[in-house]
């Protein structure tokens, strides 16, 4: 079958009644919650995880597409409206899109983000169905060597290619793979590092450690803050709608946006925040007027989130295709997808189509529904921005806890939440990238199968995971994205990359 | 949050930096311990024990560079923080932890909520634990009765 009747039978899927309402449900929280000043698409997917456990398969991974698509959406309302990005990768929407709404052109900033978005989606989404099934058919012929050789690329590409220091990086990655040691050996059975406490044998809840990290490790450094605060949101004054000038200013930079941010997000690199800076200097150079960068040009609110958003899709793309998650919200939805035994890759393309196209086309039914639903409801949304911080963040904690109890009500439990909350709000402290701990997580042990495969398929032979002309691309890339940034930061080049972190997303 | 601050001309040894280097020395050596302590399950030819020593190594590593780092004072720097809010916070989330099983969802999470408010400055609890204990109740019964989510019941929850 070819693609597009593969995408055809998704779209009988997606569009039951029951998934069209699951779908808006999982949009409209997911904007809802994304809206909320510091909490990114990662919290966002975390915090909402528990409202899908009791779903079927198809129905919680539809609403899971509605909610990461909202999650993106309402980031950037926040960093429009209020100077503080709620994700990182609306820095730049930021830039020009809070002075837009400062100089009164809010609602055409947010009429382009929203719209750029959708036609970012859209394309991204279909770039998505297209180059699934060839990656899919190539990826089938990879063993376990080069999976394990991807593993180390995308570990390496997540901790030290980006942010301000390898050395912060790589121990975040560490930290994480060393918490996803512990529980029960998958291949012998011996328990590891569960210190003979039955709760550890199952080993480290992604979804516990991401909530702790990002939602009580945020709350803590937020409230340990000394910090006045001068959040100031901008009304939205006069039309919500572009003129011709904004549209004819708009379409290309989403056209070019889409472009820059799609195969970024599909390369195992991380992060949405490399193809929005590099789109806002893209469009920095072309605009016709471009002594009103800085100024609020709709350019730089068009290109960037397009880019993000296109770049969100792309991440879809190893994660669907290899398993292979990239950023944090990736980690959390692969965790969503194993809570029901099924492990995103290759194989679920043959063994369960219909779910997977199910969620492709979803994510395109979120898509549009995100359009139609958000320049009206912008209202709500500033109404949600005005909550007091007090009141905000006790009832984030109250849905971060709520997860976890929801999912597993013993003290051990919360414990462990509060330990890593603890341990995020540390990590904060001294300037340690969240991503990567969570990343390692979940791919540390996946990455252990595939060495140990290819070491028993070999008889103990290491030269197995060199000996393939793909094994050896993939590693010398990972090398190189150690080495690289290394010398650019020795050689005071730094300031870019530390832009370019990946940190929250 | 990454601090972008470069560290000014007079740079000093960060010793809580110090600190994190030697927790990571620490955390290493568990896992060795550990590891090396470990018995049952059957042998292969790569066993159980490489893949954490490997991590241990790595993070021997880690902690020496971040040690060197520290004495260099090549952190970035840190603004001063109040401990305070930080105190009410875990405490909060330490009491809903210790509560949960025996007063229920709604009266352990309202205390959290409580507890988060007050870190923020909202004051005072008289107030703010009946709307957390009233926001939490509404929450339960959301998501225990609606989504059939197994959230411990207690003396208010059986009220229903």
């Amino acid at each position: 079958m070819d693609t597009f009747t593969l995408l055809a039978h998704g779209f009988l899927v997606a569009l039951e009644p029951m998934n069209l309402f699951y779908a808006l449900v999982g949009v409209t929280l997911g904007t809802a919650v994304g809206v909320l000043p510091g909490i990114g698409p990662a919290l966002t997917v975390a915090l909402l995880l528990p409202v899908t456990y009791k779903l079927d398969p198809a129905g919680s991974l539809i609403m899971f597409a509605g909610i990461y698509y909202g999650g993106m959406y309402g980031g950037s309302t926040t960093s429009i409206l209020l100077n503080t990005p709620g994700e990182s990768a609306s820095i730049v929407t930021a830039l020009e899109g809070n002075k837009m709404a400062r100089a009164g052109r809010g609602g055409p900033a947010l009429a382009t983000a929203a719209i750029g978005s959708f036609v970012a989606g859209l394309i991204a989404t279909l770039g998505l169905a297209l180059i699934a099934p060839t990656i899919v058919k190539f990826a089938l012929s990879f063993g376990p060597a080069e999976y394990f050789a991807l593993m180390i690329l995308a570990f390496m590409t997540v901790s030290a290619a980006f942010g301000d220091s390898t050395l912060r990086g790589l121990t975040a990655l560490f930290l994480g793979l060393a918490l996803g040691l512990v529980g029960i050996d998958l291949q012998t059975g011996q328990a590891r590092l569960a210190f003979g406490i039955p709760d550890l044998l199952d080993g480290v809840e992604v979804t516990t450690l991401a909530v702790a990290l990002f939602a009580i490790g945020e709350t803590l450094s937020v409230a340990a803050a000394r910090y006045g605060g001068d959040e100031k949101i901008e009304p939205v004054k006069g039309s919500v709608w572009m003129n011709r000038e904004d549209w004819s200013r708009s379409w290309k930079p989403w056209l070019r946006g889409t472009i820059i941010g799609f195969p970024i997000g599909a390369m195992p690199a991380g992060g949405a925040e490399i193809g929005t800076f590099l789109s806002y200097s893209v469009e920095k150079q072309l605009a016709k007027k471009p002594e009103e960068f800085g100024h609020g040009a709709i350019e730089g609110v068009a290109g960037p989130e397009a880019a993000n958003n296109a770049s969100a899709a792309g991440t879809l793309v190893p994660l669907l295709t290899l398993g292979l998650p990239t950023t944090a919200t990736a980690a959390i939805m692969l965790a969503g997808f194993q809570q029901f035994g099924l492990q995103p890759g290759p194989l679920l393309f043959a063994t369960n189509p219909q779910i997977v196209w199910g969620l492709i086309a979803s994510l395109l039914v979120a898509n549009f529904m995100l359009l139609v639903l958000n320049l009206p409801m912008i209202g709500l949304w500033v109404r949600l921005l005005s909550i007091p911080r007090h009141w905000l963040y006790a009832g984030i904690l109250v849905f971060a806890t709520l997860g976890t109890i929801g999912a597993n009500p013993s003290t051990f439990e919360l414990g462990m939440l509060l330990a890593f909350g603890v341990m995020g709000y540390i990590l904060r402290r001294f300037g340690y990238p969240i991503a990567p701990v969570v990343v390692g997580l979940i791919l540390g042990p996946m990455a252990e199968q595939q060495l140990r495969r290819a070491l028993a398929i070999s008889q103990g032979d290491v030269t197995v995971l060199v000996g393939s002309p793909i094994a050896i691309i993939l590693l010398v890339l990972a090398v190189c994205a150690v080495v690289v940034p290394l010398i650019l930061r020795a050689r005071g080049k730094g300031k870019v990359l530390s832009q370019l972190a990946a940190n929250e997303d | 949050m990454t601090n972008n601050v470069s560290a000014s001309a007079t740079r000093r040894p960060d010793r809580a930096a110090l600190v994190v280097a030697v927790v990571l020395a620490l955390v290493a050596a568990v896992i060795v311990y550990s590891t090396a302590t470990a018995h049952g399950g059957s042998t292969t030819r790569i066993g159980p024990g490489a893949f954490p020593y490997t991590i241990s190594g790595c993070l021997f590593v880690l902690s020496v560079w971040t040690g060197i780092e520290a004495w260099r004072g090549d952190f970035p720097e840190r603004e001063a923080q109040e401990f305070g809010p930080v105190i009410w916070i875990v405490g909060g989330l330490a009491a809903q932890m210790l509560l949960l099983n025996t007063v229920g969802f709604s009266i352990a999470t309202g205390i959290l909520f409580a507890a988060t408010a007050r870190g923020f400055g909202k004051r005072p609890l008289w107030k703010t634990i009946p709307i957390g204990i009233a926001l939490s109740f509404v929450v339960w019964i959301i998501f225990a009765k609606g989504l059939q989510l197994s959230l411990p019941a207690g003396p208010l929850e059986h009220l229903i």
